[in-house]
């Protein structure tokens, strides 16, 4: 019971503030659209406790909450965006846009609501949901680990790469 | 009614047509990047949801992948910003026509 009341409640949050993040109608500096980005995620990690993904909402907590908001908001104070909000939008852009985005949500809702793949599934009672996770990830998956740690040190060079500013 | 599957895979698709709209409709590259975040995030969503009402841990070593790896293309992604910036003056899709016959 508590956990449908939990749920909802992190459910409205992340739509929500997800919501906030692409449309503010109060204000459309990207600063505030960072923040509702950092509530969306958090509300985002309650939703993966309730899920009994301990480890991924700390990692969500830390790694989206934490360090890709802080290089966001770190890039949107380094460029000086003020003439970006006196643009004005384009009405048949957006009818275009919301018509196709409403026709994906559409087939979505069908699929799931008609589909209903969660039939006859009901979550198990587990214990030591991260202990099992920690075991996949570094027997069955070592390889694709050890690649990932390659792969961040490539973005990392890349990053300061590109960043230098004589760029050739 | 009691939140199983369907609730959090509702979930998950609202997020992505929401990020989709987003990337749509939002002319500042800044912004479109977050919405490109918050679909990433709802595809994330969904893997956990069917991660745990089909006792599969795979889905979960997913999600963990999915979130290293976007934080490499976010760092990668912000520097190539910055980069076009310095060069144009602007972060703002409408005036990046360079490439535009």
């Amino acid at each position: 019971m508590i956990h449908d009341i939990a749920f909802y409640i992190f459910a409205f949050l992340t739509l929500a503030c997800g919501a906030l993040v692409i449309a503010n109608p109060f204000s459309r500096n990207p600063v505030t659209s960072a923040m509702f980005l950092v509530l969306c995620i958090a509300s985002m990690a309650g939703l993966f406790v309730l899920l009994h993904a301990f480890f991924l909402a700390a990692v969500q907590v830390l790694v989206y909450a934490g360090a890709v908001m802080v290089l966001f908001l770190f890039v949107i104070m380094l460029l000086d965006l003020k003439e970006e909000e006196r643009r004005k939008l384009k009405v048949f852009g957006l009818a275009a846009g919301a018509i196709s985005v409403g026709a994906v949500a559409a087939i979505l809702m069908r699929l799931i609501w008609v589909g209903r793949p969660g039939n006859g599934l009901s979550a198990p009672i587990l214990e030591g949901e991260t202990r099992r996770l920690g075991h996949v990830l570094f027997e069955q998956y070592l390889l694709p680990f050890e690649i990932l740690s390659l792969l961040l040190l490539v973005a990392m060079v890349g990053a300061i790469l590109l960043s230098k500013k004589d760029l050739k | 009614m009691h939140a199983g599957l369907e609730h959090y895979l509702t979930v998950s698709a609202l997020l992505f047509c929401l990020g989709l709209f987003g990337v749509i409709s939002r002319r500042n590259l800044l912004v479109i990047y977050m919405s490109l975040e918050l679909m990433l995030n709802a595809a994330n969503l969904a893997f956990v949801a069917l991660s745990r009402f089909t006792n599969n841990i795979d889905g979960q070593v997913m999600v963990f992948f999915i979130i290293t790896v976007a934080a490499a293309e976010v760092a990668v992604g912000l520097a190539l910003i910055v980069a076009l910036y310095r060069k144009k003056q602007s972060a703002h899709v409408e005036d990046l026509t360079s490439m535009k016959l």
